[in-house]
């Protein structure tokens, strides 16, 4: 290696160390440590036990019921977000941009709300209580679609959208019909989208932890619910560790089986976004399955609206007044309205965090790599940092709890550890919406601006900064959204005098009382609210990538 | 035959096709030629299908077309970069129509070699469009369009992605396989030398309108008006007194205006005009001059290579009469 090569690789590993250290000390520590927990006992390396752990009945059941849960929600979900992808990114519906960002709520709607919707909705009592699907493995199903929806009309819209319609109408001036344009020209080149959002919203089903507690309890367990459960109730370790270790095996395959799927445009070509088409009559099948999936949507929100407002035998804002309570029984140990004002101090620190770690890595993984070996340092780094968005939150909460409690990481008492683990959760969401925007510069901008006197400070102020700048304010409300809601690590992390609200909802709801099971879906309107409200704004920005993996 | 009776298309408030008519007889190739943003391609996508007329029809040996979609009217289209399906191979974006109509295995892969042999890309077969340069993925597209015989072929700019050489040599390919296949086309383009390298017969289109059709010669020598004559590449046009002085140094018929391409002046001892070089620059064929001429004012000139001509040389200059036109303009417009 000559030495401008190995000056640039060196250059490249301080950038990049910044952090490494910070995913290293704040992601791999916890997370090995919940592993070794497992593996070592009395001091002793036993792995047998991990074995004997993963040959139980029970851990094959829990297993089989989250693939096949997650498979079929996988499924329905790219089956219905196809058509919403298509119609809300192609065609020139009415309405087109709000519809789309409320299809964008349901993904970063906390999980503890979505599951207090469908019980809501699914209940005795509900309006589709008679279907009886409450506390069956269906209704897990479905809100893991509910949730998931987003992802693929998000992810495929964006693809399509930028699609050339060209080769589509080359192929109709062959004498193609519509469906055979579909089939063999538009599926094709969408099948990288398809596949990459498929993988991801398997990954995102598969490690789903509030909705999966809310509507399974102890029956339904998938592996991150019954590690959970194997912490805190049972106090098996051993059990939770192996369970965690299987999980992130197969959430590192299934990333990196993403990773290799995922389109990866050329980042010299811009991107281009095919300008809206009118809506005809033939579209009709397409617009009413957006109707229907947007009307499904809404169902379980509207519902839980209703439930809040229902008081007695007719309506009120008590559930709301409540708010300032301690609940029925003392169910709480401060009002709701002080949880929300950590929330959304936490919320703060959590963006923070996860904008100056995400965007230094995407700075970093998007820069022009001019070897071999930087290459592969930089994609490695790319990878690296999606592994929060697959590990169970579970794990990464119990590992904060067992490994950041002495010194030099002594974190327990810090008002910081629940925005650090939030953070982490929502640094892939950052990192995904700017890597893109980045790499999308052509580095050609950069040169000329170099050519020009620049300085690399300066280009970058220059060239990356106005591009840039509307993602960061998208990634951050994204990150602040994600962090609102934000329930499996928190769960373990938040201090009983100092929960958010996603956790004060949880435990309003495991207490038994009609006012404070009315004050959980009042506090869920707001938790809904709030995070509706940041990604509208979000939505505004118009920032393509949002939300798309 | 194609006939398109008064088409309109808009977008939004303005009409980027306004009031269109035009006829192509089976055989023919025709050319509409315009600048960037007149609305030609907007054109070839309405005949094409896809674009909504907003008034107007574009009718198929009699039968109107409003209402058949694009995959039904049996015109293919080859885009100016080809637009082959990237993820299939040569072979099988050729064979694409042919797939499509469930023909049997065997007259198929006869006919992708009859097809790639015509566009002279034999033994492409298994090449991925990626591989290919800019002037074989024409052929490639050519051939696709081709394969299931069209009863029209839509070309939109089908030679300006590709450099100047290629461009040439392509274009006499291009012409000799229309020509060979009796493919009736409908080409725009806004470069004039593609317009006249394929076409028979030329429209010429502007802000919407067709200003001008005809036959291409007979377009070429009476351009309509001083635009469309400096569109066809003819350098200046002169009015009244100049116009008057050229034509008749011309022996031609007195008329208020001609057009000159930039050779129509030719120095030569006995010509009838006189004038002052202004600046001469040498190329590779003859010497082209700025001249000041008497009574006409600064115009082009060729001379021939050697002449040593300089700049201040007073030269005499003869009109050549196949390099003007004499536009149909009066004074008034």
């Amino acid at each position: 290696m000559t030495s401008p090569q190995a000056r640039r690789l060196l250059a490249l590993v301080l950038l990049a160390a910044g952090p490494v250290l910070v995913l290293g000390a704040l992601f791999v520590l916890p997370v090995a440590g919940m592993v070794a927990e497992g593996f070592v006992v009395d001091g002793q390396f036993a792995p047998g036990a991990v074995l004997d752990v993963l040959a139980r009945p029970r851990v094959h059941r829990v297993a089989w019921f989250t693939v096949w849960t997650s498979g079929l929600a996988t499924v329905l979900a790219v089956v219905l977000g196809l058509p919403a992808a298509y119609a809300l990114h192609r065609l020139a519906l009415p309405g087109r941009a709000a519809v789309r960002a409320a299809l964008l709520v349901p993904f970063v709607l906390p999980t503890v709300v979505v599951g207090v919707a469908f019980r809501q909705l699914l209940g005795e009592g509900g309006p589709l209580g008679f279907l009886g699907l409450d506390g069956t493995p269906v209704a897990i199903v479905l809100g893991l679609v509910f949730f998931n929806v987003a992802v693929v009309v998000r992810t495929v819209g964006v693809a399509w959208e930028s699609l050339d319609p060209r080769p589509g109408q080359a192929a109709a001036a062959l004498g193609a019909t519509p469906w055979q344009v579909l089939r063999t020209v538009t599926l094709p080149a969408l099948r990288p989208a398809i596949v990459g959002a498929a993988s991801i919203v398997f990954l995102f089903c598969a490690t789903a932890f509030g909705i999966v507690l809310t509507l399974g309890g102890v029956r339904h367990a998938t592996i991150e619910t019954e590690i959970y459960l194997l912490t805190t109730t049972v106090f098996d370790l051993q059990a939770a560790a192996a369970l965690s270790v299987l999980q992130i095996v197969a959430v590192v395959c299934l990333l990196a089986l993403a990773a290799r799927l995922r389109a990866t445009p050329d980042p010299t070509t811009q991107r281009a976004v095919a300008p809206v088409r009118a809506v005809r009559r033939s579209d009709a099948p397409v617009v009413v399955a957006t109707v229907l999936v947007l009307v499904a949507m809404l169902l379980p929100i509207l519902t839980l609206v209703l439930g809040s407002l229902s008081v007695g035998d007719g309506w009120g804002l008590d559930n709301y007044r409540a708010l300032t309570t301690t609940g029925e029984d003392q169910a709480l140990l401060v009002p709701v309205t002080t949880a929300l004002a950590t929330s959304l101090r936490t919320a703060v620190d959590a963006t923070w965090m996860a904008l100056l770690v995400g965007g230094s890595v995407a700075l970093i993984v998007t820069r022009r790599s001019h070897f071999v070996a930087e290459r592969r340092l930089r994609s490695t780094l790319d990878g690296l940092f999606m592994l929060p968005l697959g590990v169970s939150a579970v794990t990464l909460g119990f590992g904060f709890l067992i490994t950041l409690d002495e010194p030099p990481l002594d974190l327990r008492d810090s008002p910081l550890l629940v925005p650090m683990a939030q953070a982490l959760v929502a640094l892939p969401l950052v990192v995904r919406t700017l890597t893109p925007v980045l790499g999308g510069i052509d580095d050609q901008q950069r040169q000329a601006a170099a050519s020009l006197g620049a300085s690399p400070w300066r280009t970058l102020l220059t060239v990356d900064l106005p591009v840039a700048w509307k993602p960061m304010l998208a990634a951050s409300g994204f990150a602040f959204a994600a962090s609102l809601g934000e329930f499996g690590a928190t769960s373990f992390l938040a201090r009983d005098t100092d929960p958010t609200l996603p956790v004060v909802i949880f435990r309003l709801i495991g207490h038994p009382g009609a006012m404070n099971y009315g004050m959980a879906l009042a506090a869920s309107v707001v938790l809904a609210v709030a995070t509706a409200a940041v990604m509208l704004a979000v939505e505004r920005l118009r920032v393509p990538g949002v939300g798309a993996f | 035959m194609l006939q398109l009776t008064d088409v309109t298309v808009r977008y939004g408030d303005t009409a980027a096709v306004d009031h269109v008519s035009l006829d192509l007889a089976p055989g023919q190739v025709l050319a509409v030629l315009g600048p960037s943003g007149c609305g030609k391609s907007t054109l070839l996508r309405a005949v094409a299908g896809l674009e909504p007329l907003d008034a107007g029809s574009i009718s198929w040996d009699g039968a109107d077309l409003a209402g058949v979609p694009t995959h039904k009217r049996g015109f293919a289209l080859m885009f100016q970069d080809g637009q082959l399906f990237a993820h299939l191979t040569v072979a099988r974006n050729v064979a694409y129509a042919l797939r499509l109509r469930r023909t049997p295995s065997a007259r198929l892969a006869e006919r992708v070699r009859e097809l790639l042999e015509l566009v002279g890309l034999a033994g492409y077969d298994d090449r991925l469009p990626g591989t290919l340069s800019g002037g074989e993925r024409q052929r490639v597209a050519l051939a696709r369009a081709l394969a299931v015989e069209p009863r029209l072929i839509l070309l939109d700019e089908p030679l300006s992605a590709l450099d100047a050489s290629l461009r040439e040599r392509l274009a006499g390919d291009l012409r000799e396989i229309l020509h060979a296949a009796g493919t009736t086309a409908l080409l725009v383009t806004h470069d004039h030398e593609e317009a006249f390298a394929l076409a028979d017969r030329l429209a010429v289109m502007r802000a919407g309108h067709v200003v001008q059709q005809g036959a291409i010669d007979e377009v070429w020598r009476e351009p309509v008006d001083e635009e469309t004559a400096l569109f066809l590449g003819y350098a200046r046009v002169l009015r009244d007194q100049a116009a008057r002085r050229v034509l008749d140094a011309a022996g031609l018929p007195s008329a208020y205006a001609v057009a000159l391409r930039r050779s129509a002046l030719v120095v030569d001892d006995d010509g009838p005009l006189r004038a002052v070089v202004e600046s001469a620059r040498v190329t590779p064929e003859l010497v082209r001059l700025v001249v000041g001429v008497e009574g006409v004012g600064t115009v082009d000139a060729v001379g021939p290579l050697g002449g040593r001509i300089a700049p201040g040389d007073e030269v005499s200059l003869r009109v050549d009469v196949t390099r003007l036109a004499v536009p149909p303009i009066t004074a008034r417009s």
